[in-house]
């Protein structure tokens, strides 16, 4: 697997070097809690407050994004989809409502379809995550891109890489079995334009293709 | 949103520590309800404590029932074979419930801890006494079409928005917690609470006690069961009033019935009256009239909600068709 690179590690690199660390190892109730590491270390170090310190401290991550490997710093507070377009530039992820209302943002984090609007980046690390910008093998369209462009599942566009990242879930799932089963299971993906009866036509397309992408 | 601390806790006890000793601290599961309220900056925290790590992800056979961790997420309880097989009603409950993707992230847990989802309470600039106590309740007098018409104070008429909350009340859980001073099990009817005079407490969970699992008694309520919920589109909404419904039946006569409603109440709303009516009468159209007839005494509207004086029985004498048979699903 590929390792790539970010800007902004060396800053967290020495978490656990020399002193700290052996902070760390004394300290019976932190053994059993991985508490924000430089910022408690710091604290600790200076008897500040630790709430005070750790507060504006990045923390490292570690993810796979479409098969690439990186090693992050992030807020607490970043949200996985923040992360994925403002520190990984994959903007192909949407930010619609920010608040799991509209599936805009919608990836698969282990393989499983989440809104990345709702997670907070740190609480993916060691996650493996695929985007709209995954999907594709090289310049071959993944099937249900292509079937989405042939059945003209959108118009605007805005919703429709959560869209087809949800439809490769609910087909692995096993919930495309009906028009009625689909449009169930794609209820959490809302588009403005009102694509849906031929969004529902790639979802059938590719799902009888038996094509289980 | 804020600033906040971030703890990942790999032990029950000392996330409970953590959380016990500061007010300001959260358990972090799932997200999607506390991450949405930190954004809306309705809920502030300075420190929230990563639970997804506590060893709370399994479902486990228990010679009467079933123990779901606090951890399982609500699309493996709804998937699971053994959930589908013994409690078939909380399989449709939570489907019933969000999208498939916030299924994925929200765990159980979480769920019976959502918040209400009252306009109010999630607009900081207007006065909410869940939220902030003594600001007033502005849904009282203002736009309360979602609101409730059973169990409501004059502090405040917000309700319980779970659709999984509805199916656990029917089928008499046990929530168990572990807290600074030990282990509980706490009935379902008693862990939801009514708003009274301190309507900013939605549960009785005591300072730092983390939910572990959930018990669910096996019975014979997994045969003839419906949860049928109504709410402005035909998904990825709350419910405006849903009626989890699960009938023990001995050829046409029910033995025993369990009702629920959600969606018209502080808490999962349980129907005991009508479930005591029903009890050794036939499966008819008059019985199941006169049971919501019962269930529906007491309630109370407001200015926009009167329509749910119809909505709720109507939609349980829907549900206990449905789960009788004499209405197709
Ligand atoms: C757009 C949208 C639509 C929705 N529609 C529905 C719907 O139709 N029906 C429905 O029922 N729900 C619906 N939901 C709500 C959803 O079910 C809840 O947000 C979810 O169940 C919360 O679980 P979580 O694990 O994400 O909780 P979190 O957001 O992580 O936590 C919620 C609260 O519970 C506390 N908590 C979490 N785990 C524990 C624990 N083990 N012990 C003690 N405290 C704990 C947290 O501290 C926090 O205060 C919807 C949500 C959204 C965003
Ligand atoms: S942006 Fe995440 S659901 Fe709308
Ligand atoms: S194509 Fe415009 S929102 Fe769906």
């Amino acid at each position: 697997m590929p390792e790539k690179e970010t800007p902004g590690v060396p800053e967290n690199e020495n978490i656990l070097s020399g002193t700290r660390r052996d902070f760390l190892k004394q300290s019976g109730f932190l053994t059993a809690v991985a508490l924000t590491p430089i910022g408690i270390v710091k604290a600790a170090e200076s008897h500040l407050d630790e709430k005070v310190a750790a507060f504006f401290e990045k923390m490292p991550l570690k993810m796979e994004v479409n098969g690439v490997s990186h090693q992050l710093s992030v807020e607490p507070r970043s949200t996985l989809l923040e992360v994925l377009r403002e520190q990984l530039d994959l903007t192909g992820t949407k930010k619609g409502c920010d608040r799991g209302q509209c599936g805009a943002c919608t990836v698969h984090v282990n393989g499983k379809r989440v809104n990345s609007c709702l997670s907070l980046a740190i609480t993916n690390n060691n996650k493996t995550i695929t985007t709209i910008e995954g999907l594709a093998d090289g310049d071959e369209l993944h099937p249900m891109q292509q079937a989405f462009i042939d059945h003209d599942g959108f118009q605007c566009g805005y919703c429709t890489s959560g869209q087809i990242m949800s439809a490769v879930a609910c087909i692995h799932e096993g919930h495309a079995g009906s028009e009625t089963e689909i449009r169930e299971f794609m209820s959490g993906n809302i588009c403005r334009c009102g694509a849906y009866p031929n969004i529902v036509n790639a979802i059938q397309e590719v799902s009888k293709g038996g094509n289980k992408a | 949103m804020n600033q906040f601390q971030y703890n990942k806790a790999n032990e029950p006890h000392s996330a409970v520590k953590l959380v016990a000793k500061d007010p300001d601290a959260h358990f972090l599961a799932g997200g999607t309800n506390l991450i949405d309220l930190m954004k809306m900056g309705v809920v502030n925290p300075t420190k929230l404590v990563d639970i997804n790590h506590l060893p709370f992800s399994k479902i486990e056979k228990l010679p009467h029932g079933l123990r779901i961790g606090a951890l399982v997420s609500n699309s493996d309880v709804a998937d699971s074979e053994l959930v589908k097989a013994g409690f078939p009603l909380l399989s449709q409950a939570i489907n019933a419930g969000a999208s498939p993707q916030l299924r994925n992230m929200a765990t159980v847990g979480g769920n019976l801890m959502q918040r209400t989802r009252c306009p109010y309470f999630f607009d900081t600039t207007l006065p909410c006494n869940k939220r902030k106590p003594g600001s007033g309740c502005g849904a009282l007098e203002g736009i309360n079409r979602m609101h409730a018409i059973f169990g409501a104070s004059d502090q405040c008429i917000a309700v319980n928005p779970s659709d999984m909350n509805v199916a656990m009340r029917a089928l008499n859980a046990t929530v168990h917690v572990s807290g600074p001073k030990g282990a509980r099990g706490i009935p379902i009817a008693d862990f939801h609470r009514l708003p009274g005079e301190q309507p900013e407490l939605d549960n009785t969970l005591k300072n730092g006690e983390l939910i572990t699992a959930v018990e669910l008694p096996y019975s014979a309520f997994n045969k003839n069961l419906s949860y049928l919920k109504i709410r402005d589109r035909t998904s990825y909404a709350f419910a405006l009033v849903s009626a989890a419904v699960a009938l023990h039946l001995e050829g046409e006569t029910i033995k025993e019935a369990r009702l629920a409603m959600g969606g018209v109440a502080h808490k999962p709303w349980r129907l005991s009256a009508a479930e005591e009516f029903l009890k050794g009468k036939m499966v008819s159209e008059g019985n199941f009239r006169q049971a919501a007839q019962i269930a529906m005494k007491g309630a109370k509207a407001y200015q926009y909600n009167q329509f749910k004086l119809k909505l709720a029985p109507n939609t349980l004498i829907q549900s206990l068709r449905i789960a009788s048979g004499i209405a197709a699903s």
